[in-house]
Formats: C-alpha cells, sequence, structure tokens
C-alpha cells in the first residue's frame, strides 16, 4: 500500500536477518520501499594491503579467508593469475582434482544458499533438511582435504593432495546419494506452494538491468543472461567438458523474468550440474602428477625473478571472481586486486529492492547470495571522518597522472 | 536447593572492580547465544550454524541462537573486530542483560590470527572487552564450539 508518509528504515549493521554486518537505509511510503542505501565496509580487514607484506605461498592462505564460502575461488583466482605472469603449466590430474574441489565448494555454497533463502521466509523445516544433507559434502571434503572449510589444497602450480582410491570411493557414494536425494529436494524447492507464493514475481530484476549494472553468476543467469565464466573463458578442466551450458530457467521450461523464484531455480539445477561435473572428472581423471613438485621455496625463488601483471578468472559459486597481481622482481607482489562477485551483485539490489514490500526485504536480499566479507575491499577513511565522493572526472585526472609518471620513469 | 540460591561476588575483569551479587543459577541450563560477526570470513559463522543443524543438534542442551542481544545470555563473537564495527560491538555488549558470558570463536577473534598485520583492526576482542571462553581454530570445528559450550558451563559451576 502506498502512502503520503514517507520514513526511513534503518537495517543493520547488526541485525538477525544478515548474518553478516552492512547496513541498509530504506525510505519506506506506506509498506512499500521507494529508494535504499547501503552501506558497506564493516568487515573490511585491509586483506589487499596483507598480503603485499607476505611471500606468493602464504598469500594462498591468506586469500582463502577472505571468504569461508568461497575458500577455493579466491586462492584459485590468485593462482591462475600467478601461473599467467609465470606461465605455468598445471598437470592434468591437478586440473581434474581443482575442478573436483571447486564444483564440490558449488554443491556446498548452493546448499548453504537455499537452507538460509528458506530460513528468511520462515520456512525452517527446509533450513534444516538442506544443512543436514550438505554435511555429506563437508564430510566428503573433509575426508580429501583434511578440513570442512578453508581447505588448504591449492599451490602454485596444481593442488597438494592427490585424490586415492578410497576418496574416490567416498566421493562416489557421496554422488550416488545426492542423485538419489535430488528429485526430492528439487521438487521440494521448486514446486512447493509456499515457496512460490513467497518467491514469484518479487525481486524482479530484468535482463537489461542484469545487464547494465554488470550482474554475474546466479543472479545474472537468473534474468536470462548466458553467462558463466566456466565456459565463456574455461580454465581447469572445463575445457573438457563438452556438454556444459550455462544454465537460466528455460531449462525447467520457465521464460526467465528474473524474480527470486529464477535466481533459485538457477542454483537448483546448478547442483546437478555440479554433481555430473565431477561423475564426469571421476570418470576422466587422469594419471600423473598433482604439482611440479618443487617445494615453496623453489616457487618463490622462480617468481622472485619475474615480472608482469596477471589475471585469474574463475566462476565462483556467487559468480565470476577476478585477481589481477603485479610482479616486480620481489618476494612479494606489489599489487594484488581482488575482485568479488557482490561488488558487481550489490548493485542490483537498488532495482530488486524498489517497489516492494518490507516483509519481503530479508528474501530479497538474501536472493543474490550476498557475501559481505568478499566485498569489503577498499575503503578510504579519512581522520576527521568526512564523506567524500571522487567524481568521475578526478579519478580518470589521477590514472593520466599515474601513467605519467610511470611513463616518465 | 542450596545449589539454587548461591550468591558470589566476581570480579568484572573489565573494569577490576566489584560486582556484587551476580546469581548464576539461571544459566545453568539451557544457554541462549546471541551470535555477532564482526569482520569474520564467514567460516566460524556457518560452523556455528552447522552445530545447531541435525547433525550435531546442539539444540538438545538447550543452546539456541535468539534474534537479540537482550534475550541472550552469552554473545558469541566471529572475526577480528574491525575499526568500523568497534562500537557496535560495545554497544550490543551493553545490551546482553546480566549475567553474561563472551565466547569467541575462531582464531582471529582472540589473536588477530591470519589478518595479524592489518591496519583496520581495533582487537583483538579481549583488549576490548572481558571474554570467558576462546574457541582457537580456523574455523573450530563444530565439536570444538560444542566442547567450548561445555567449557563455559563448566565455569559458570566453578563460580
Ligand atoms: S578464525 Fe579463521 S575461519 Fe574464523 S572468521 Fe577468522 S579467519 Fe575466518
Amino acid at each position: 500500500m502506498k502512502s503520503d508518509i514517507v520514513y526511513p528504515l534503518n537495517i543493520g549493521p547488526v541485525h538477525p536477518a544478515f548474518k553478516e554486518p552492512i547496513k541498509f537505509t530504506f525510505r519506506i511510503e506506506g509498506e512499500q520501499v521507494a529508494g535504499v542505501d547501503i552501506d558497506f565496509g564493516y568487515t573490511h580487514r585491509g586483506i589487499e594491503k596483507i598480503a603485499l607484506e607476505r611471500n606468493y605461498i602464504q598469500i594462498i592462505y591468506l586469500l582463502e579467508r577472505v571468504c569461508g564460502i568461497c575458500s577455493f575461488s579466491h586462492p584459485l583466482a590468485y593462482c591462475l593469475a600467478i601461473e599467467d605472469v609465470a606461465e605455468i603449466q598445471v598437470p592434468d590430474r591437478a586440473r581434474y582434482i581443482r575442478t573436483i574441489i571447486g564444483e564440490l565448494e558449488r554443491l556446498h555454497s548452493h546448499l548453504l544458499w537455499t537452507g538460509i533463502a528458506a530460513h528468511e521466509i520462515g520456512f525452517d523445516t527446509l533450513f534444516m533438511y538442506t544443512w543436514n544433507i550438505r554435511e555429506k559434502v563437508l564430510d566428503c571434503l573433509e575426508e580429501f582435504t583434511g578440513n570442512r572449510i578453508n581447505y588448504g589444497m591449492l599451490t602454485i602450480g596444481g593442488v597438494r593432495r592427490d585424490i586415492t582410491p578410497e576418496n574416490s570411493e567416498t566421493i562416489t557414494r557421496m554422488l550416488e546419494y545426492y542423485m538419489e536425494l535430488y528429485d526430492r529436494a528439487s521438487e521440494i524447492l521448486l514446486d512447493d506452494l509456499t515457496l512460490r507464493a513467497r518467491t514469484e514475481g518479487i525481486g524482479i530484476l530484468s535482463r537489461e538491468q542484469a545487464e547494465m549494472f554488470c550482474a554475474v553468476g546466479p543472479t545474472a543467469r537468473g534474468s536470462g543472461l548466458l553467462k558463466d565464466v566456466r565456459i565463456d573463458y574455461p580454465v581447469n578442466a572445463y575445457y573438457d567438458i563438452p556438454w556444459l551450458n550455462p544454465i537460466s530457467p528455460r531449462d525447467i521450461g520457465k521464460e526467465p523474468i528474473g524474480d527470486v523464484y529464477d535466481r533459485m531455480a538457477v542454483r537448483v539445477l546448478e547442483i546437478k550440474q555440479s554433481l555430473n561435473v565431477i561423475q564426469f572428472c571421476m570418470e576422466n581423471l587422469p594419471e600423473g602428477d598433482i604439482n611440479s613438485g618443487e617445494g615453496a621455496v623453489k616457487i618463490i625463488n622462480k617468481l622472485k625473478k619475474l615480472e608482469g601483471e596477471g589475471i585469474g578468472r574463475y566462476e565462483a559459486p556467487r559468480g565470476e571472481v577476478c585477481h589481477y597481481v603485479i610482479l616486480d622482481n620481489q618476494e612479494h607482489p606489489i599489487q594484488l586486486k581482488v575482485k568479488a562477485p557482490t561488488y558487481s551483485n550489490g548493485f542490483t539490489w537498488i532495482p530488486m529492492l524498489t517497489n516492494i514490500e518490507i516483509a519481503d526485504i530479508p528474501i530479497v536480499i538474501a536472493s543474490i547470495d550476498p557475501c559481505v566479507a568478499c566485498a569489503d575491499r577498499m575503503t578510504f577513511i579519512r581522520k576527521d571522518g568526512a564523506k567524500e565522493r571522487y567524481s568521475w572526472d578526478y579519478l580518470h585526472q589521477k590514472s593520466i597522472q599515474k601513467y605519467k609518471r610511470s611513463a616518465n620513469q | 536447593m542450596v545449589y539454587y540460591y548461591r550468591c558470589y561476588n566476581v570480579i568484572d575483569n573489565n573494569r577490576g572492580t566489584y560486582v556484587k551479587k551476580i546469581n548464576y543459577k539461571h544459566l545453568k541450563r539451557s544457554l541462549w547465544a546471541y551470535h555477532m560477526n564482526t569482520g569474520s570470513c564467514n567460516a566460524c559463522d556457518i560452523e556455528i550454524l552447522a552445530t545447531l543443524m541435525p547433525r550435531y543438534d546442539a539444540e538438545r542442551f538447550g543452546i539456541k541462537l535468539v534474534g537479540s542481544p537482550r534475550h541472550a545470555d552469552v554473545l558469541l563473537v566471529t572475526g577480528t573486530v574491525t575499526e568500523k564495527i568497534k562500537d557496535k560491538i560495545l554497544q550490543v555488549y551493553q545490551q546482553v542483560p546480566k549475567p553474561k558470558l563472551v565466547m569467541i570463536i575462531g582464531s582471529c577473534g582472540a589473536t588477530k590470527g591470519v589478518f595479524h598485520e592489518s591496519y583496520a583492526m581495533a582487537g583483538p576482542l579481549d583488549t576490548l572487552l572481558p571474554v570467558d571462553v576462546y574457541v582457537p581454530g580456523c574455523p573450530p570445528r563444530p565439536e570444538a564450539i560444542i566442547y567450548g559450550v561445555a567449557k563455559a558451563w563448566e565455569k559458570l559451576e566453578e563460580l
């Protein structure tokens, strides 16, 4: 209901609806949201700056802690960036193992999201159900990486642990378990009347808006944009999988309109896709080395003598993560930039949240699967606390100055 | 029944003064927890939730997450305390009714952990608040979190 009275509504930074600190200021007209302002930065830990004081191997473990849910995607993007500069070839077996862990991570992340989304609309039974079945994939990850969340599996030029025959048995059993459950779970998630009533037609992000705000990952695919870094810029074993396609709600016979239901459908279908990819990789796992066999010291010594810049891109469960590094004959990179998916997706909140009812705010916010810990990368802090806005011209001029300086040197 | 009516003087180690007659009898059974994220990487947060899920099922001990600090007995804090959230954690701590316990989940709340040389840190938390139980690990396993809660109970028995 619209009314003439406009009032602000502050949610956050500490609020039970979000698991992470983020602040929303809504402008409410009656029951409807008329505008929204978002304040990030509560979990800013300065990781990009810390990384410049650590060596190349230590950074991998630091970047795992950018986000505990994408704790494989971030270090993987970094390793790809370094391998891009140093032109390191990753052995085939390592590429496949990386793919398997990446997909296991996607599986656990999507199950986790489904639970959170169910919780946000008050469907706690489903929350318990999905988190219970999620334990299976965590068990599997634990058995073969040694940890439930931060795996520590990656190294530059490969992976650190191999898949033993016992591990592959566990993975096969896990796949069977999920394949059996999938039909039932997808029926609950996609056909349940309560869920449909709460998710259909709200939080709409049209295709044009998704393009305009550079949405990535399931948020973009839910609006009908067919973009997926795994297919557009394949890394790891994704070259070898011919049937891999970006998921869209059309796969269940629904024209995408970009509402919460579509985004949920994309994630549910991606669970199936991940299971298929893992199965493919297990069946075609090549023999051979899992890394270059060089120790950390040797790798660092090699990278110490290099100059150049590299980019690593990978499709994390929430969308594209992109890492950019500059090396300059030093024991540590001289620049590291992390671009997390919530950077791009955060802005899509604005069209989604406008003109919805107050009661739908939590589920719409959760629908992009926000990860605030990923997005809080850089803030300007001034001692006097004054807010400062950099205009486009100012930034443009700054960049010209910078390039002039480096050209003169 | 004496057990239920024991009252003690304890030192509030934040201010170093006596806080008179805090009655811990209400805390003997179900601990209600309020979870606050002060700049963690989410891993510890999802492990706390996993602790409450059917596999580990901490709710059978009466441990429950509540939506407001005013309903809580225990403050579960995850993450290093960043500069921007410092005021908020102090406010939330004030809102928890006495008697209260503070538990740190994860190494980075206790020692800043992997982010130790960061410029954006106001922590570790025990420089700001009195902390009762530390659960180390990056992230700690759900078993460790349950063990930490058991330790909190033990601590209450001793008081
Ligand atoms: S202790 Fe480790 S896992 Fe937990 S929040 Fe801190 S960095 Fe993340």
